[in-house]
C-alpha cells in the first residue's frame, strides 16, 4: 500500500527542484555561448521528449504486453532525460522558463529535435527500425557528453547513457528477431529500415550552433561517432540476416526548426491540456 | 538557518531511514541507496533518483519531506544530486534481504556496471529454485523486470542491473 502523501508546499518544492546545483546557475561558460548553448540544450531534449512522446502512442496498443511495457518504459526513460536537458536549458536561457513551460508551451518552429524522432510510428517493425537508429546513436552521444567541460551536462549524459544502453540493446534484439524471423517480419524490417535510413545523417551533422561549444569541450564533434554507428549497426544487421539499407538522399531540418508536418500534430496532442488549462495541477 | 551538528545528522539519518519506497514500501529510502547524504551547512539532504524518469520521484521527495518535518526539520532542504549516477549496487544488504523477502529477486552486485543482460542464474524469491526464465526485460516499473519460475511456475519481479 502507498504511503499516505501529505499536503506540501508548493512553493517550497517548485524551489528545491528548481535549484539542483544548490543555489544561483552559473553555466561556466562565456555570455557569447549561452544563446548556443541553450540551442544545443534544446536539441538533446527535443529529441528525447518528442521520441517518448511517440511511444506513449503504443500505450495499450503493442501486439503484446511484454512490448506494450518495453515502449512505455522506453518513452518515460526519454521524458525523464528530456525534463533535465530542458531545465537546464531553462536555467541557461535564464527567463524563468523551467523545462515544463519549454515543453508545453513552445510553437513547433521553435523545436529543435532531429527529423528522425518525428517520425509517425508505422508498424512495429518501423517503430523497432526507428528506436534501433536513434538508441545506437544516442548511446555512442552520450557516452561521449559524459566527458563534457560542463558538469551540469555531463552528468546528466552519465546519468541518461545507462538507461539508454537498454533501449539499444532491446531494439537490436528485435531488429535481429523480426530481420531473421519469418518472411513477412522480414519484409517488414527491411521497409523500416530502409524508410528511417535517410533521417540517419542529421543526427551525425556538425553546424554552425555547436562549434563553439565543440570547440570549448562541452560538446562532442558529431562526425566523429558516426564510425562507431556504423559497426555497430553493420553488426546488428548480419546478425539479422540483412544488408545495410540503399544510400537513400538524406533529409534534414529539424535542428533548425524546419519539421515534417508530423511534428506540429504530435504537439497538438502533447501541448492540449496545458494549453488549454494553463496551470492546471492534480 | 543554523548548521546541523552530527547529533542532528545522524537523526536526520535515522528518521530517513524509516520512510518507505512509495512503489515497493517493503524497503526504505536509505536502504535503496538514493539517500546521499545528509549536509549541515546550508542543512539538507541529498537525494539522486534511481531512473529519470521514474514517477515515483516526487512521492518519494514528499514522503521525505513529511518525515522530515514530522520530526522537526522542516528547514532542511531536500537537494536532487545526479553524479555520481545511482546505481543497484548501492542497494544496501538489508534492502536486498527485504526485496527477496518481498518477492522480488535483488540483482547481483559489483557488476551493475559491466552486464545488462543479467546472465548469471537468478533465484525463485518464492521456493529458491534457479531454474528461471526472463519473460520481459521491461515490468511492472521501470527498475523492475518479469522473470517466471520454471519450477513453483510463479512469475515475480527482478530488480534490474543498472
Amino acid at each position: 500500500m502507498a504511503p499516505s502523501l501529505p499536503t506540501i508546499d508548493r512553493e517550497d518544492e517548485a524551489k528545491a527542484v528548481a535549484a539542483p546545483h544548490g543555489g544561483s546557475f552559473d553555466p561556466g561558460v562565456s555570455a557569447d555561448h549561452l544563446p548556443a548553448l541553450f540551442d544545443y540544450l534544446l536539441r538533446l531534449g527535443d529529441d528525447s521528449l518528442v521520441l517518448g512522446q511517440r511511444l506513449t502512442e503504443w500505450c495499450g496498443h503493442a501486439p503484446a504486453l511484454e512490448i506494450d511495457l518495453s515502449l512505455a518504459n522506453i518513452g518515460l526513460d526519454l521524458i525523464g532525460q528530456a525534463t533535465l536537458f530542458l531545465n537546464l536549458a531553462g536555467e541557461v536561457e535564464g527567463k524563468g522558463r523551467d523545462g515544463d513551460a519549454l515543453a508545453f508551451h513552445r510553437d513547433v518552429l521553435a523545436f529543435r529535435n532531429c527529423l528522425l524522432v518525428e517520425q509517425p510510428n508505422g508498424d512495429f517493425a518501423q517503430t523497432i527500425a526507428r528506436q534501433f537508429l536513434f538508441s545506437t546513436y544516442s548511446q555512442a552521444y552520450l557516452d561521449a557528453l559524459t566527458g563534457s567541460a560542463l558538469p551540469a551536462i555531463a552528468e546528466i549524459a552519465a546519468k541518461a547513457v545507462k538507461e539508454v544502453r537498454y533501449h539499444a540493446e532491446l531494439s537490436a534484439d528485435w531488429v535481429v528477431r523480426l530481420g531473421d524471423g519469418t518472411e513477412e517480419s522480414r519484409r517488414r524490417m527491411i521497409d523500416g529500415l530502409d524508410w528511417f535510413w535517410r533521417f540517419v545523417d542529421e543526427m551525425f551533422e556538425d553546424d554552425g550552433v555547436e562549434a563553439p561549444l565543440v570547440a570549448a569541450g562541452i560538446a562532442p564533434k558529431r562526425g566523429d561517432l558516426r564510425s562507431a554507428f556504423d559497426a555497430r549497426v553493420g553488426e546488428v544487421l548480419r546478425q539479422a540476416t540483412l544488408s545495410l539499407p540503399e544510400y537513400p538522399r538524406a533529409v534534414k531540418g529539424g535542428r533548425v526548426g524546419h519539421h515534417s508536418e508530423h511534428l506540429g500534430h504530435l504537439l497538438a496532442t502533447m501541448q492540449f491540456l496545458p494549453r488549454t488549462y494553463p496551470d492546471a495541477m492534480w | 538557518m543554523v548548521a546541523l551538528d552530527a547529533v542532528a545528522s545522524d537523526l536526520i539519518l535515522a528518521v530517513l531511514d524509516a520512510v518507505p519506497d512509495p512503489e515497493i514500501p517493503a524497503v526504505t529510502v536509505t536502504d535503496l541507496g538514493i539517500v546521499r547524504g545528509v549536509r549541515s551547512d546550508p542543512p539538507a539532504v541529498l537525494v539522486t533518483p534511481t531512473y529519470t524518469g521514474c514517477p515515483a520521484t516526487l512521492a518519494i521527495e514528499a514522503s521525505i519531506r513529511a518525515a522530515l518535518d514530522q520530526a522537526g526539520f522542516a528547514q532542511v532542504r531536500i537537494e536532487t544530486v545526479l553524479s555520481p549516477p545511482w546505481s543497484t549496487d548501492w542497494i544496501t544488504e538489508r534492502g536486498r534481504e527485504r526485496l527477496e523477502n518481498y518477492g522480488i529477486a535483488p540483482p547481483p552486485k559489483g557488476i551493475a556496471a559491466r552486464h545488462i543482460r543479467g546472465d548469471e542464474p537468478v533465484g525463485c524469491p518464492r521456493c529458491g529454485s534457479f531454474h528461471t526464465q526472463e519473460v520481459s526485460r521491461f515490468g511492472s516499473t521501470p527498475c523492475k523486470a518479469l522473470w517466471r519460475c520454471e519450477d513453483c511456475l510463479e512469475p515475480f519481479d527482478r530488480f534490474k542491473c543498472h
